[in-house]
């Protein structure tokens, strides 16, 4: 956001702050496979402040608390930042202390991979794990990077076969959803999927408690889910900075205008990402896409215009699938993922919901273009940020049928 | 727009059952529902979470999450999987006559 304000608002007329709890940016889609030794905690980090532009201020401290009503950011140290526009965009962060035992197994048979810690601690238990049941867990809707559990899964059936470990370790995902996806035409692509490598799913199972000590998952319905190693996302909150500011909801997240971006209670304040309640996935590409309309309307609220309804909860995400594949997805609030070719009917050349190796080749060579043209504001070709359904296929109207 | 008949009550549902006109509801189409969804009768615990949702929705226009049942105070999550099994906050709303609850994944 700072870069593409930077570039339209007058610096005389506005001066542009950025306030973050360090200067370390962390690429968080790299997470995913640190755990797997394909990437160094090292390379997923830089110094925030070579991101900003010339003219952006930057705040390198806690926020403490933020007063919608005065217009006041207060941050650790004591300062006090005054602010006519807001852009709240703090995320958000995985809390495994919302369910009940799951601390007392934590980075011992209970690991994350959402954290730069969590990761590269659970690189060293899974280098260890010699057989048993692997457990890839989703506590509870939403969490960021919806996708990311699969990713691990698929990852953890490749990695044990590259050991020839496969035989002797049991995957199972659990998960509180219908199924891998919730969406029926993914659904049954991605199950058709799990189903092959051997993965076991266990939905519908809504997470009551963890028993560290017996190494089960206990769910509301009486069910239970043994493992031996439990790689679990934990319930997904707010920062905790939104509570203190009574601005969320029971999550955390601020109630926002799913189309305009502006936070539903307060009309200098504007939300992006994982921040918001928006029904969209919280993913990277969606904040992508909200930034470049969210600019737009930036300035048309300093000029008095009204808002424009731009956003359509556009996202793009790859869903890495192991053995040098994977798959594409792109949908909306409207429209769910649907088979094809991306961006562009017939050429592609991305195939869409179907493993595919340049899509694999996509995912990491995003590393690149998220540190030198996504952050800097630099928009990327042929990448709308409303959702086409040029190249979609859509489902048929009679199932079963031939064309 | 896919139609069905609930008693005498003919309502507008879309391809996953979920109502789509909520002036269409009345308790006899949400029993008939609670039967298909498996739920033999709506007892007054079930009422009093079809009610919560009925009122978060008129004030929020979001359907309540599981979470935000169990802390209204109206419902544990624990009651709420007794009363309604399996995928509960998509099985009361569905009975309450509600859309479908937001999640794309």
């Amino acid at each position: 956001m700072a870069n593409l304000l930077r570039n339209r608002l007058n610096p005389a007329d506005w001066a542009i702050t950025v306030v973050d709890r360090d200067n370390e940016h962390c690429y968080q889609p790299g997470f995913l496979f640190v755990p797997f030794g394909i990437y160094s905690p090292r390379q997923l980090v830089k110094d925030r402040a070579g991101l900003l532009p010339k003219g952006v201020e930057f705040v390198a401290a806690a926020i403490e608390q933020i007063n919608p009503v005065k217009g006041e950011v207060l941050v650790a140290g004591g300062e006090i930042l005054p602010y006519d526009l807001l852009i709240v965009a703090t995320g958000t962060d995985i809390v495994p202390s919302e369910t009940p035992g799951m601390l007392d197994g934590w980075r011992d048979t209970v690991f994350d991979f959402y954290t730069m810690d969590g990761s590269a601690a659970l690189a060293q238990k899974l280098e260890a794990f010699k057989g048993g049941t692997l457990a890839v867990h989703i506590n509870e809707m939403p969490v960021k990077c919806p996708v990311a559990p699969l990713e691990f899964t698929f990852l953890s059936d490749w990695y044990f076969t590259q050991r020839k470990l496969r035989q002797a370790v049991d995957i199972v995902f659990v998960t509180p959803l219908p199924g891998a996806f919730t969406k029926p035409v993914a659904a049954a692509a991605l199950g058709a999927l799990l189903d092959e490598r051997k993965i076991r799913v266990v939905p519908e199972f809504g997470t009551e408690r963890v028993d560290a000590a017996a190494r089960k998952l206990i769910g509301y319905d009486g069910r239970e889910v043994a493992y031996d190693l439990l790689v679990t996302v934990p319930t997904n909150m707010g920062a905790e900075v939104i509570e203190r500011a009574g601005m969320g909801n029971e999550l955390r997240f601020i109630p926002t205008d799913p189309k305009t971006l502006r936070s539903k209670k307060y009309e200098n304040i504007f939300v992006l990402g994982d921040a918001t309640d928006l029904p969209s996935s919280k993913a990277g590409s969606v904040v992508h896409f909200q930034a470049e309309i969210l600019a737009g309307n930036i300035e048309r609220a300093i000029a008095g215009k009204p808002l424009a309804g731009e956003f359509d909860g556009h996202a793009n995400c790859f869903v890495e699938t192991g053995r040098g594949k994977a798959i594409l997805i792109d949908f909306n609030y409207e429209v769910e993922p649907l088979p094809g070719r991306f961006p562009f009917p017939i050429i592609g050349p991305m195939p869409l919901l179907k493993p595919g190796r340049i899509n694999h080749l996509g995912k990491l060579a995003f590393r690149w273009i998220y540190w030198n043209m996504m952050l800097k504001g630099r928009p990327i070709p042929f990448i709308p940020n409303r959702m086409k359904m040029a190249g979609k296929k859509r489902p048929g109207p009679a199932p079963g049928k031939t064309k | 727009m896919p139609q069905r008949l609930f008693g005498t009550a003919t309502v507008d549902v879309d391809a996953d059952g979920f109502m789509t006109d909520f002036a269409q509801w009345t308790r006899e189409v949400a029993a008939a529902i609670a039967k298909e969804e498996a739920i033999a009768e709506l007892t007054p615990a079930h009422w009093k979470v079809i009610e919560f949702m009925h009122k978060e929705f008129k004030e929020i226009g979001q359907v309540p999450s599981i979470r935000k049942l169990n802390k209204s105070g109206v419902v544990t999550t624990k009651e709420l999987y007794d009363l309604f099994p399996s995928g509960p906050a998509k099985k009361a709303a569905k009975i309450a006559g509600m859309k479908k609850p937001e999640g794309c994944v």
